[in-house]
């Protein structure tokens, strides 16, 4: 696929507000092309907020969300903490975005097929994709998002109500999705996961970027007290 | 006039009074005598009554399952209102509904070059307008919570909400069975709306509950207890095909 790049998206003064209170305000990012980025914090700190903003399911209240190219809907995707699956088959659900992107058959067959190797399951295309295991219904939202070949996967939560053992195959597809050079922006409240993952890092409390940079130098030498505090484990309120 | 067949009939037979009537086992024997032995006469109404009922679903469900998805999925000013209406809807008489169908078509009415009045197709059309707002209602209900589940995740395929609504009527289709079924109990068993605008000519417009009225008043007990059993048969059997089908896919499809 030969789409422009959407990338690097550039983030300004984003703020949003419901019902009178901030969730997030003045946030300003660059997200580039490279390793995962991965967005850190406590529960309420407006991690998913951000995430949907972004991907444009939510109108900011203030500040620009500038993509590098147009059109740059087509060329994102997103997995939710809780998988919305179709009530379809799964490999129907593999194929539902990609008849909404107008692709011919045979590529849709091509790409499904794609999908169902990168999850492993594909002896399971045509079962009914909600009578799937919780931890299955996950790695099918991530292959669907996958055949999309997205140039920018949002990735929230994806292994919040996961075992360890699906939560590393989620990993381990995740990895292997970046490789293919897809940008993932991923939240989660696991500092272990963002130790394993992130090429970069931005930490979020209370609706305000704490501190953001390469993983390596913000995981050793945060620059504040609360992004020290937090990397130790301390409970932030 | 085809009404006055009815009234007329009524007249010479005359309603039984209450007090005389013993026969109750004999009128359940006759009546099953009836059933089994094929009686055309009664197999013909019950071909009409199924030919008008279900042509009626068939149009209300072309009418009111999308105009449902779309207002599961729209958010306009007024749709309150629009939902409100659609629930009042439901509880239409159906001899207002043949009224107005009546107005509708007789022949110095807006639609009386139609030539519809007294013919089957006028009993569908009325029964079309008895049952569309009973789909439409329920498919919104219905279909609401699905589009909640599903909103975000559309979205972020890049369906627009006009684009959702074949997508949740796909998606919500063991839902809308049960609703499809409402709609057709509703059509099956009434008597207002066909009696008004079929006139229940024998042998043309004469369907199950129009008959089961006639026979009663007539004191033709025997057949109209036959015509009740098949009513409630038919609704019977539909009714658990449909439930045995939602089951089943429900298990398949979890």
């Amino acid at each position: 696929m030969s789409a422009p790049p959407i990338l690097p998206l550039r983030v300004s003064g984003l703020g949003f507000r419901a019902g009178g209170a901030a969730i997030l305000a003045e946030v300003s990012l660059t997200i580039a092309a490279g390793p995962p980025m991965l967005i850190l914090g406590p529960n309420g700190a407006g991690k998913s907020v951000l995430l949907r903003l972004l991907h444009g399911l939510l109108a900011p209240s203030t500040g620009h969300i500038a993509w590098a190219a147009t059109g740059a809907q087509a060329a994102q995707a997103m997995v939710f903490q809780r998988p919305v699956l179709l009530r379809r088959s799964v490999a129907a659900n593999l194929r539902y975005p990609l008849t909404l992107r107008g692709l011919p058959r045979a590529e849709q067959a091509r790409r499904v097929a794609e999908a169902l190797a990168l999850v492993g399951l594909e002896g399971l295309a045509e079962r009914p994709a909600r009578a799937l295991s919780g931890g299955e219904q996950q790695l099918l939202a991530l292959a669907r998002a996958a055949a999309c070949r997205p140039q920018v996967l949002f990735l929230d939560e994806p292994c919040a109500s996961l075992d360890p053992a699906a939560t590393r195959r989620v990993e381990e597809i995740i990895g292997a999705i970046a490789a293919r050079g897809c940008k993932i922006v991923m939240t989660t409240h696991d500092l272990a996961q963002a130790r394993r993952l992130a090429g970069e890092i931005v930490l979020l409390h209370r609706g305000r970027v704490m501190e953001a940079g390469p993983a390596a130098t913000l995981l050793a030498t945060p620059r504040t007290p609360e992004a020290a505090a937090y990397l130790r484990g301390e409970l932030l309120c | 006039m085809a009404t006055c067949i009815w009234i007329a009939d009524t007249a010479a037979a005359g309603p039984e009074p209450p007090g005389r009537y013993t026969g109750g086992v004999q009128d359940l024997t006759a009546a099953f005598h009836l059933l089994f032995s094929g009686d055309p006469g009664m197999l013909g109404i019950v071909a009409v009554s199924l030919r008008v009922s279900l042509s009626a679903v068939a149009l209300g469900a072309v009418l009111g399952l999308p105009l449902g998805a779309v207002l599961a999925v729209a958010r306009f000013p007024g749709r309150r209102g629009v939902v409100v209406a659609l629930n009042a809807l439901m509880g239409l008489p159906p001899v207002l509904v043949g009224l107005l169908v009546y107005l509708l078509l007789s022949r110095a009415g807006p639609l009386g070059a139609w030539g519809l009045l007294f013919t089957p197709g006028a009993m569908i059309l009325a029964q079309t307008i008895l049952i569309t707002p009973i789909l439409a209602a329920l498919s919104r209900q219905a279909l609401e919570g699905l589009w909640e589940e599903y909103a975000e995740a559309l979205a972020s395929f890049g369906a627009g909400p006009l684009r959702a609504v074949p997508t949740l009527l796909w998606d919500g289709r063991f839902a809308l069975l049960t609703v499809l079924l409402a709609g057709f109990g509703r059509a099956a068993a009434e008597v207002g709306a066909v009696m008004i605008v079929g006139g229940n000519i024998d042998g043309y417009t004469r369907v199950m509950t129009t008959a089961i009225a006639l026979e009663t008043s007539k004191g033709d007990l025997p057949l109209a207890i036959g015509l009740g059993l098949v009513l409630m048969t038919i609704v019977l059997a539909v009714n658990a095909l449909a439930q045995w089908l939602r089951d089943v896919a429900q298990r398949r499809m979890g």
